[in-house]
């Protein structure tokens, strides 16, 4: 084949480990913190940005046997602090209760991504209700991250769907009713911040400081952080850019707000993602991709190595982008000043 | 193909062709002036650019600082109030004519 045909097989528009050659970086994996586990694809909601495109429909959940292997996990490695549950709505895993209590039990410092809803919702199938999850989150000292994506009916609804604001506000005031958000307590919620559109967050700390007024003047809600995420150009929110013809200028706009200083930080340096089958990945977007990590066989819960997922090469792909634009974003919000 | 095309907005550079130096002092200045924080915020920097897009009516400009203003936090509400001031600036600008209007009216003896 010709040098030419190859050079054109070979080139990507967005080539995220060409930028990392270009900045001089190298990113190789720092020590596991955290376990980050997608225990069901299930939700309540089906928001327009959703990257793993849940839905009320999606059947996907991890089973109790999986469960276990990752609380072997964490047994196994002290090093490994956080237990740091997602979906979907973590909530509607049968075993997320189990989950939770047996992780606490172990000392683990315990996360959920929780939407807020789901606690009014209840199950989608079995319309199970979920107004117990304030004071269960509390009893066990859950670290609450919730999603809210604006401090307004319109934004809010428009991106998760109608009527999601008004539930949400009255999911946050049971939070603080139990103790979240306010500073005499060790309960904390934080809340996640993520652009309706395509359109990059705002910085952290300025609507961190609306948000915190808005809620308490309006509707005298307190919580500790927010978390502004960039919406990630992959599934929902790619096809939702497509249709709209701005997947480019939404692509380009991310390329060219690369951040040195947020890629050294991106979270999948210091994390695992485990999905609800126990296949393990370098992040929840490359979860969703199906980058799956490899050592000669694909890595899961169940042939899980320290050492070789110490060892690993992150799988960088154009998505990634997503995470180093701007002030950078991960599931622990902005990266860089 | 439209007067305006939104992607000619990437092509702004180009006009520094002929003038390349007069263009840099341009860019810089507007740098300057629109993209930092100084006495006043990014956010507000960006409403007052919002504002003025619409009373000129520059659809580059409209589109580039919609973007901006939600990039600086700035939310819908404050975004139309913006506006709202560039509309009744405008209004109040074409009234106040109406003293031009009086003073030729006494002046013919009308």
């Amino acid at each position: 084949m010709k040098t030419e045909a190859l050079h054109v097989l070979n080139f990507k528009k967005y080539d995220f480990e060409q930028k990392l050659y270009e900045n001089n970086l190298d990113l190789p994996p720092l020590n596991i913190e955290t376990l980050q586990v997608n225990v069901t694809l299930k939700c309540n909601q089906a928001c327009l940005h959703c990257h793993v495109d849940s839905s009320p429909k999606r059947t996907e959940q991890m089973s109790k046997e999986t469960i276990d292997k990752c609380l072997e996990i964490l047994v196994k490695h002290p090093q490994i602090i956080n237990l740091d549950l997602t979906g979907g709505a973590p909530e509607l895993n049968p075993n997320f209760d189990y989950f939770v209590t047996e992780a606490k039990k172990l000392g683990k410092h315990i996360l959920v991504r929780h939407n807020l809803t789901v606690t009014i919702d209840g199950d989608p199938t079995t319309k199970e209700s979920k107004f117990y999850l304030p004071k269960f989150y509390a009893d066990n000292n859950v670290e609450v991250i919730s999603s809210l994506p604006y401090y307004q009916e319109y934004f809010t609804d428009k991106q998760r769907g109608k009527g999601v604001f008004q539930k949400s506000i009255e999911s946050l005031k049971m939070l603080n009713d139990v103790g979240y958000g306010n500073e005499n307590t060790e309960l904390k919620l934080d809340l996640v911040y993520n652009p309706v559109g395509a359109f990059l967050p705002a910085c952290q700390q300025d609507l961190e400081k609306d948000f915190k007024k808005e809620l308490w003047e309006k509707y005298q809600i307190k919580f500790n952080n927010l978390y502004t995420i960039t919406n990630m150009p992959i599934h929902r929110f790619k096809e939702q850019l497509e249709r709209l013809g701005t997947y480019d200028e939404y692509m380009e706009k991310l390329v060219n707000a690369f951040n040195p200083s947020a890629a050294k930080g991106v979270m999948c340096r210091s994390l695992l993602s485990v999905s609800y089958d126990g296949k393990i990945f370098d992040c929840d977007f490359n979860q969703m991709l199906n980058l799956q990590i490899y050592d000669n066989e694909p890595l899961t819960v169940f042939n899980f190595s320290y050492e070789k997922l110490q060892k690993r090469k992150i799988i960088f792909d154009s998505h990634c982008f997503g995470c180093t634009a701007g002030a950078g974003s991960s599931c622990g919000g902005a990266i860089s000043e | 193909m439209n007067y305006y095309e939104s992607k000619d907005l990437n092509r702004f550079a180009e006009v520094g062709k002929f003038k390349p130096q007069l263009m840099r002092k341009f860019f810089e200045y507007y740098g300057d002036a629109t993209g930092s924080e100084g006495a006043l915020t990014k956010r507000e920097k960006a409403l007052i650019a919002l504002a003025i897009s619409h009373f000129k009516q520059c659809p580059y400009c409209i589109d580039a600082y919609t973007t901006a203003s939600l990039e600086a936090g700035a939310n819908p509400e404050q975004m139309s109030e913006a506006i709202h001031v560039a509309a009744a600036m405008a209004a109040g600008m074409t009234l106040v004519h109406g003293v031009q209007m009086l003073n030729n009216l006494e002046k013919s003896g009308a």
